[in-house]
């Protein structure tokens, strides 16, 4: 019960667990949640939203030193295309190694979070370590690449913005454009888009590929820019593979992710609060993420053969 | 129970999930008899025969097998106790060699030697020549239904069950299984044959049984039915019984428009190709050197066994596959039915309306007005008739006819110029397979503009009933095949799905 | 001259790292025969780890390489519950375990073991020599001084090789992969073969867990499996599906690994992370290059039960 009561508090227990605490975790979340929505909806199982993240750090962390005191909307914008390009770079690889050779996308987007991981800790301690070379870290940056808070004495900064911005615009998208339903069409159906379409599924993957590994890599940037101000090894507890609970249990629909985002950013934020005065171990949160995911898998699974024995006879 | 019963299934009924398969379906097989299993699409015969072969078991009913009764766990019990069933699409494991899928299902250490040595023992009695080395995958269709054959036989099978046995081999092949099938029963072997073509029973069987929605409906010896009272069983309405029995007619009798087609009144040409060549990821050539023409107010009908370069022609035709070489001349929009409709005509998760925008998903840009798709959906839903169809319902909780009539509907009003239909009415009850062939055959008149259509069918009658000139593809070549002089003579179109000339 | 002096160490380390890569890629390749992809590999390996530190320190490597097993096969059991009765998609379902493991062992460890993590006295199991045969001049140390578990591994390759090509359930196994529906007309019970193939795997999978703990590394740490369950999968791959192949594609990652001990020998400067990110880069790079897709089993990770 305590460490109940300690997990709440840590999450909505005052004003600070909200705004300071559970929407700052909520915001990679959300960010890293809609680019594997995106990637999920086109049938593309991208488990590479972790490294992806490091590697947007990376593009920002090296934009906010290289930039130093040039005015704050400048650094802010280079961090974020810096960003969205070292996460769309990383993603460009596995989709790639795709379409060039088949890899299979589960495999090689795992096997790039940890050469990220690596060469995050590598640059840390190399190329961007900070001067006195004691730390494994970089610099913090100057102040005009911290990114403006969103409300004053608060800790919740611009990239949380800029997710909720982009969750409603993606929804948008999916449900009116044309192009959002060709994503959801290749993900449902990609031999039925092809050929009652003419949807060129490759090149569909392809760009959904980039434009999702794109959204991880900002959330990298937001967390450099808005968070730590600097670029440490181990900026992520692992939000990449979180962000797919998160995209699951909202069912892939970007306007729940908000939500999701949110209830998982409440379990960090609470969950570091329990370990503090529980002694819980916060990894408890992986674990209420792997039963989120099989309960989603399980709920869909038993609806569809639901669906399945209704229409068995048809498949005579 | 008579002596001579060597099966006996009575009183079956099986459900899937909530729809009721079989009810009361009942079929009595003599020994040494060979027994037609007739009914529509959907009517349950397969179901009722996995039954007997243990693959499913039965809620309620009885199965003898030589006068004692029986209940199958699996159909490892009814190999062993000499049933033997060769499904209609086959169930041979294509990258193993002729003799591992032989033994496949022994227990045990694996002794190929002795199961090749088996197999040619099986070849000696009976004829059926397969090499034991041979990868299945490299067999010919009709090869590999002999293996099928063989598999049960080298068990010792005493009854063999074949499902459509018909539908993927040549007339000429279909009529040396039959001479095997005699073969079999006057030697002692009991054979129960399911199809859905009346003609084909009735050619061989000595015993026929009709199932309609679950049911059986008419047992009876061959002697003592005509073809119009199975096909008024099968269907069980006379009035879509004589609408069959009319377009069964009209095949036998080419159409005038066809004869004035042939004879040079063509109208402006709509889809052509010049010299293409198509070449397959593998390098293997699926067609070669293909030049054609199909004018406004055509039908071209389309011939060809499994792998023979049907299933590339037609998608050349509909933009759906580029040539290697050569050119395709084609209107920007061409209407295509694929045979494999859950997989290549629509998403089963979608709704109607999202199928519907789903033809023009690839050229579409900017927004989608999806209140006029919802309109245009409903267009499609009354003018196709399409059962339980509503815009906004996922198209997989409609029954397969439905969801071709809607694909159909679709494809209808995309392929004002062209439509090209690849063996549309598969799977379909006649009624469906009816308003089908009608789209098809609707190449135009009144204030309709015509069109060109092509149309592939593994039916030849099919083909016959609608084409009004037929090229068959053998081997990656197109040629076209020329009428006997007795318009119900099938020799031509027989010989060309082999290559003869 | 002493890089002939630093072969034998070398090659001791290949083998050495091998052996866990083997055995994990072994029960993959049984899985993949059988049609299942099983992503949840990377979690019964993890389990393995944990299983084979807690059983170890109460009842010595024997207890703990049995629960090792066992734990591997518990991961596998839930997988195959949601790939086999639920028929879920085989990628989601594997992925969501290997989260849940890692979960579930990273917390389970701090609970018993404290943040500061006390399993340092975990018993182990030391190389043991080969009379005779450890006294070959080059290859003899490297190929038989090694723990008992590579010598299980020796007998593991042919056996398995064997079994798949020479018996019935083997044949079986082979057919539910290519062809499920002309298993199930030949009358093999298609879910019991895959349930048979999973447990397979998860029990390697632990047994690899447990190799890694107790006979390589000594003791546990979060997360520890890193990602050695998917480079089993692409292992796999580069085995083109055979098990003569799967246990030289290990051998070649557990060079890949091993490759650290040689530079540090040799006294290279190069950032150690250059060593640590090394075998992912080469499953990547070997995944392009080897063309392995060919070989796949016909039916690898298709949902169960769409007929």
């Amino acid at each position: 019960m305590d460490a109940l009561a300690a997990l709440w508090d840590g999450a909505f227990g005052s004003a600070f667990a909200i705004w300071s605490a559970t929407l700052v975790r909520a915001t990679p979340l959300l960010l890293l949640g809609l680019a594997v929505a995106l990637a999920f909806r086109a049938g593309l199982l991208n488990i590479g939203a972790e490294g992806q993240l490091l590697m947007g750090a990376v593009g920002a962390s090296a934009a906010a030193l290289s930039l130093g005191t040039a005015p704050r909307a400048i650094v802010v914008l280079a961090m974020l295309a810096a960003g969205a390009t070292g996460g769309a770079l990383w993603s460009g690889i596995a989709a790639w190694l795709k379409r060039r050779f088949g890899v299979l996308e589960v495999i090689s987007t795992i096997m790039l979070n940890f050469i990220a991981a690596a060469l995050v800790s590598w640059l840390v301690r190399g190329p961007l370590q900070e001067p006195t070379r004691i730390y494994p870290q970089s610099s913090t940056f100057s102040a005009s690449a911290h990114w403006p808070f969103l409300i004053p004495g608060q800790r919740l900064h611009l990239g949380f913005a800029i997710g909720v911005v982009l969750a409603l615009v993606l929804w948008w998208w999916f449900e009116r454009t044309a192009g959002g339903f060709r994503v959801r069409a290749v993900g449902a159906g990609a031999r039925a888009a092809a050929s009652a379409g003419g949807v060129d599924v490759a090149s569909t993957v392809m760009r959904v590929f980039l434009v999702s590994g794109a959204i991880a890599g900002i959330a990298g940037a937001a967390e450099v820019g808005g968070v730590t101000w600097a670029l440490y090894e181990g900026l992520s507890p692992g939000y990449g593979y979180t962000a797919i609970a998160v995209a699951l249990l909202a069912r892939l629909d970007p306007r729940w992710i908000i939500a999701t985002s949110i209830f998982f950013g409440a379990l960090e934020a609470g969950a570091a609060a329990m370990q503090r005065d529980a002694q819980v171990p916060a990894v408890v949160v992986q674990i209420v993420v792997a039963l989120v995911v099989l309960g989603v898998l399980a709920v869909t699974a038993l609806r569809d053969k639901q669906m399945a024995q209704r229409l068995a006879v048809d498949a005579e | 129970m008579t002596r001579e019963a060597a099966l006996v299934l009575s009183g079956i009924r099986h459900r899937f999930g909530r729809t009721l398969a079989l009810d009361d379906a009942s079929i009595a097989v003599r020994r040494g008899t060979v027994h037609a299993l007739l009914g529509e699409n959907g009517a349950g015969k397969s179901t009722l025969m996995r039954i007997a072969f243990g693959m499913l078991r039965p809620e309620h009913g009885t199965i003898h097998l030589d006068g004692d009764a029986v209940a199958f766990a699996s159909s490892a019990e009814a190999i062993a106790q000499g049933i033997g069933m060769v499904h209609q699409h086959f169930s041979l494991v294509s990258t193993m060699r002729a003799v591992e899928n032989v033994a496949l299902g022994a227990r045990g250490r694996l002794d190929l030697a002795a199961t090749a040595a088996r197999m040619t023992a099986v070849a000696h009695a009976t004829g059926l020549t397969i090499d034991p080395a041979a990868m299945s995958g490299d067999l010919s269709v009709s090869a590999q239904q002999r293996l099928e054959i063989v598999k049960a036989l080298v068990r010792d099978a005493r009854i063999l069950i074949l499902d459509e046995p018909g539908a993927v081999l040549t007339p000429d092949e279909r009529a040396e299984l039959d001479r095997w099938l005699r073969h079999f029963a006057d030697g002692g072997g009991t054979v129960v044959l399911i199809t859905h073509k009346v003609r084909e029973a009735l050619a061989v069987a000595d015993d026929l049984t009709v199932l309609r929605r679950g049911r059986t409906v008419l047992h009876s010896a061959r002697a003592d039915v005509t073809e119009d009272a199975v096909i008024d069983a099968m269907t069980g309405e006379s009035d879509v019984g004589a609408a069959w029995r009319i377009a069964r007619t009209e095949s036998d009798r080419p159409t005038a428009g066809a004869a004035a087609l042939r004879s040079g009144a063509t109208g402006t040409p709509v889809l052509a190709l010049d010299h293409v060549h198509v070449v397959d990821e593998r390098g293997v050539t699926r067609l070669a050197d293909v030049t054609l023409t199909i004018a406004r107010g055509e039908v071209l009908g389309v011939i060809g066994v499994e792998g023979a370069g049907a299933r590339e022609l037609l998608r050349v035709l509909a933009g759906r596959l580029l040539p290697s070489q050569g050119t395709v001349t084609r209107p920007a929009h061409v209407g295509f039915i694929p045979e494999d409709r859950l997989h290549d005509a629509v998403v089963p998760t979608f709704s109607l309306t999202e199928n519907l925008a789903l033809a023009e998903a690839g050229a579409a840009r900017g927004t989608l007005d999806w209140r006029a798709l919802v309109a245009r959906t409903v267009d499609v839903i009354t003018a196709h008739d399409v059962r339980n169809g509503a815009p906004e319902r996922r198209i997989d909780t409609l029954s397969g006819g439905n969801q071709q009539k809607f694909v159909v509907g679709r494809e209808d009003r995309i392929g004002l110029d062209a439509l090209v239909a690849e063996n549309p009415t598969r799977g379909l009850d006649l009624r469906a397979a009816h308003a089908v062939l009608d789209i098809v055959r609707r190449t135009g008149g009144g204030d309709v503009p015509s069109r060109a259509v092509v149309f592939y069918s593994t039916d030849l009658d099919e083909v016959l009933s609608v084409a009004t000139r037929v090229v068959a593809c053998f081997n990656g070549t197109v040629r076209e095949v020329r009428p006997a002089e007795d318009p119900a003579d099938r020799t031509p179109y027989a010989r060309a799905l082999v290559g003869a000339s | 001259m002493e890089l002939l002096l630093l072969l034998t160490p070398f090659l001791e380390a290949s083998l050495r790292t091998a052996t866990p890569l083997a055995f994990a890629a072994l029960g993959e390749l049984v899985s993949e025969r059988a049609g299942v992809i099983n992503l949840g590999l990377e979690g019964c390996i993890i389990a393995g780890c944990f299983g084979a530190l807690l059983a170890a320190g109460i009842g010595g490597p024997a207890i703990g390489f049995a629960v090792g097993v066992l734990s591997g096969m518990a991961i596998a059991a839930v997988f195959a519950i949601f790939v086999l009765v639920l028929r879920t998609d085989q990628i989601i379902a594997g992925t969501a375990m290997t989260l849940l493991a890692l979960g579930l062992t990273g917390t389970l460890y701090k609970v018993l073991y404290g943040a500061s993590g006390a399993a340092l006295g975990t018993p182990t199991v030391g190389p043991w020599a080969v009379p005779g045969l450890s006294a070959i001049p080059v290859i003899g140390p490297a190929l038989f001084r090694q723990s008992v578990l590579t010598y299980l591994l020796y007998a593991a390759v042919p056996t398995l090789a064997w079994w798949m090509h020479r018996t019935g359930a083997g044949l079986a196994l082979r057919a539910v992969g290519e062809r499920r529906a002309a298993a199930e007309a030949a009358g093999i019970d298609v879910p019991r073969v895959r349930w048979g193939a999973i447990l397979f795997a998860g029990a390697f999978g632990g047994l690899s867990g447990a190799t890694l703990v107790l006979a390589q590394v000594g003791t546990f740490n979060e997360g520890m499996s890193a990602g050695r369950g998917f480079i089993a999968i692409a292992i796999v791959v580069l085995g083109r599906w055979s098990v003569v192949g799967t246990a030289m594609a290990a051998l070649v990652f557990g060079a890949a690994f091993a490759l650290q001990y040689l530079f540090q020998a040799l006294d290279v400067q190069l950032p150690y992370q250059l060593f640590i990110a090394f075998p992912y880069v080469l499953t990547l790079v070997l995944l392009a290059v080897v063309r392995g897709r060919t070989a796949a089993p016909l039916e690898l990770g298709l949902r169960d039960g769409t007929r």
